[in-house]
């Protein structure tokens, strides 16, 4: 299972070295909706700075609903899902795999966000460890849950309109907890506002996914 | 297996059920709005107290779980059967409109008491979401596809939202709270308002239980109904169309 993993993250990872698709697009996307928020909430910066934490998840979730539509796009042409299934890998081995591939895309697409919301709108950080430890837990999180619910829509003629749906708000515990750690990570939280809980919720969240990830893989791709 | 459940679902069992919700239902009315006294605090608004909670109990637990089951018995090799997809649907389903009227009761009592339609209060906010999720299922289930694949889409689906809701559940807990805490439910089980009250808020449960079971049955029916359906409709459609173009003698081929 891990090898099978290994294989199939470094498939997709070479491939978005290979296609730079998410750094050319996925990635200044983000960064236009970082850009969008800011005019939403106006010149001032005192409400960015309050709302740096939430602004920065959502940019992120937006910005992972296209890069697994791009995870599951790479597979969509010469029949490669086919090809992936034929292959023998074990089913839990290939959700890791695109999990990992994805999560690892939405890290480094984090780590630019977070240095635009530092630069953009003047946040400073309190805690590294937890912004850190938040932002790698909740991705993988984030990451378990879209490729199931890439994988449920991948092939589908309505695929681009039904994945948000479905996603963006199974992932509010990912929304609710980061902002929450991330509050307490920048300082800009309610007084005295740990963020343990909300980490460990993220951690709670990304296990019992990847755990039904690597459970429920094999007969979502049975057939059809 | 489908005999069976095909057989419970018979036309006298579901005009058994219907005439059961339709009876407990109006007594429930008629306690709620005429025996029962107003509260000392909340006056004639407590009537609500009669139906809001069962409607939440039924599409928060009943639906949902019976969705939920009837999936993962879809998923699991042994037990799998077109019985439990379509329960699964028929479950989901109804269970939205519970959900909404969750929502609705809910608001409507929030009004005058918090003086704002909605608040971002901890069971509203999850309470909302398990309607999106509902609608999720339901947008899949529409996706066009074969009877199997669709069954294991959606059985996946059901799954990953059921496993979400308890999450979703607690984070929105934690993150605000200024809802009244569970006053029949609570964890001791010893109700905490007395007299006619909580015997008109039992019979609620009761009413709005059997309700959901009749709505189920009357679903679960459709949707056996629709599925005899599924390629008919293709065929009958040519033969009428071959039956105009074709010469009489050729026409019944």
């Amino acid at each position: 299972m891990w090898r099978d993993a290994w294989l199939v993250a470094a498939k997709d990872l070479r491939i978005e070295v290979r296609s730079r698709v998410v750094l050319n697009q996925v990635v200044p996307f983000a960064v236009v909706v970082l850009g969008l928020f800011a005019f939403a909430l106006g010149p001032d910066r005192t409400p960015m700075v309050q709302g740096a934490a939430g602004l920065f998840w959502v940019a992120v979730l937006f910005a992972a609903v296209l890069a697994i539509q791009r995870s599951f796009a790479v597979e969509s042409s010469d029949e490669a899902r086919d090809g992936l299934r034929l292959s023998g890998l074990d089913p839990a081995g290939v959700f890791l795999g695109k999990t990992a591939a994805v999560a690892a895309e939405l890290v480094a697409l984090e780590v630019l966000l977070s240095a635009g919301v530092v630069l953009l709108y003047g946040s400073h950080v309190h805690s590294w460890g937890t912004v850190v430890v938040a932002g790698v837990v909740g991705t993988a999180g984030l990451a378990a849950v879209g490729i199931l619910y890439g994988a449920l829509a991948a092939g589908l003629r309505v695929r681009e309109t039904l994945l948000p749906f479905l996603l963006l708000p199974a992932l509010a515990p990912v929304l609710l907890a980061g902002t929450r750690a991330w509050q307490a990570g920048l300082g800009t939280g309610p007084g005295g506002d740990s963020a343990d809980p909300w980490v460990s919720l993220l951690a709670v969240f990304a296990v019992v996914y990847l755990a039904l990830g690597v459970v429920i893989f094999g007969p979502l791709q049975e057939g059809g | 297996m489908s005999g069976a459940v095909d057989s419970l679902v018979r036309r006298r069992v579901r005009g058994a059920v219907g005439v059961a919700a339709l009876v407990s239902l109006a007594v429930t009315v008629w306690l709620g709005l005429w025996v029962t006294p107003p509260d000392v605090k909340q006056g004639q608004l407590v009537r609500l107290v009669y139906i809001h909670p069962p409607i939440a109990w039924v599409a928060l637990y009943l639906a949902f779980g019976t969705a939920a089951v009837g999936s993962l018995l879809w998923l699991w090799p042994r037990t799998r059967s077109r019985v439990w997809d379509s329960l699964a649907a028929a479950s989901m389903e109804v269970g939205v409109v519970f959900t909404a009227l969750t929502l609705v009761t809910g608001s409507i009592w929030g009004r005058p008491t918090w003086g704002v339609w909605w608040a971002w209060d901890a069971r509203l906010t999850s309470t909302a979401l398990l309607l999106v999720l509902q609608l999720g299922y339901l947008a899949l289930r529409r996706v066009p596809a074969a009877p199997d694949v669709r069954a294991r889409r959606c059985a996946v689906a059901a799954v990953i939202a059921g496993v979400d809701v308890p999450i979703v559940h607690f984070s929105v807990d934690w993150w605000r709270t200024l809802h009244q805490s569970a006053t029949v439910l609570n964890p001791d089980l010893t109700p905490t308002i007395h007299g006619s009250m909580a015997w008109t808020l039992l019979l609620g449960f009761v009413a709005m239980s059997l309700v959901f079971v009749w709505m189920l049955l009357v679903r679960y029916r459709i949707e056996v109904l629709a599925a005899r359906c599924e390629g008919v409709e293709l065929e009958v459609s040519l033969r009428e169309r071959w039956a105009e173009a074709a010469p009489p003698e050729l026409a019944h081929r």
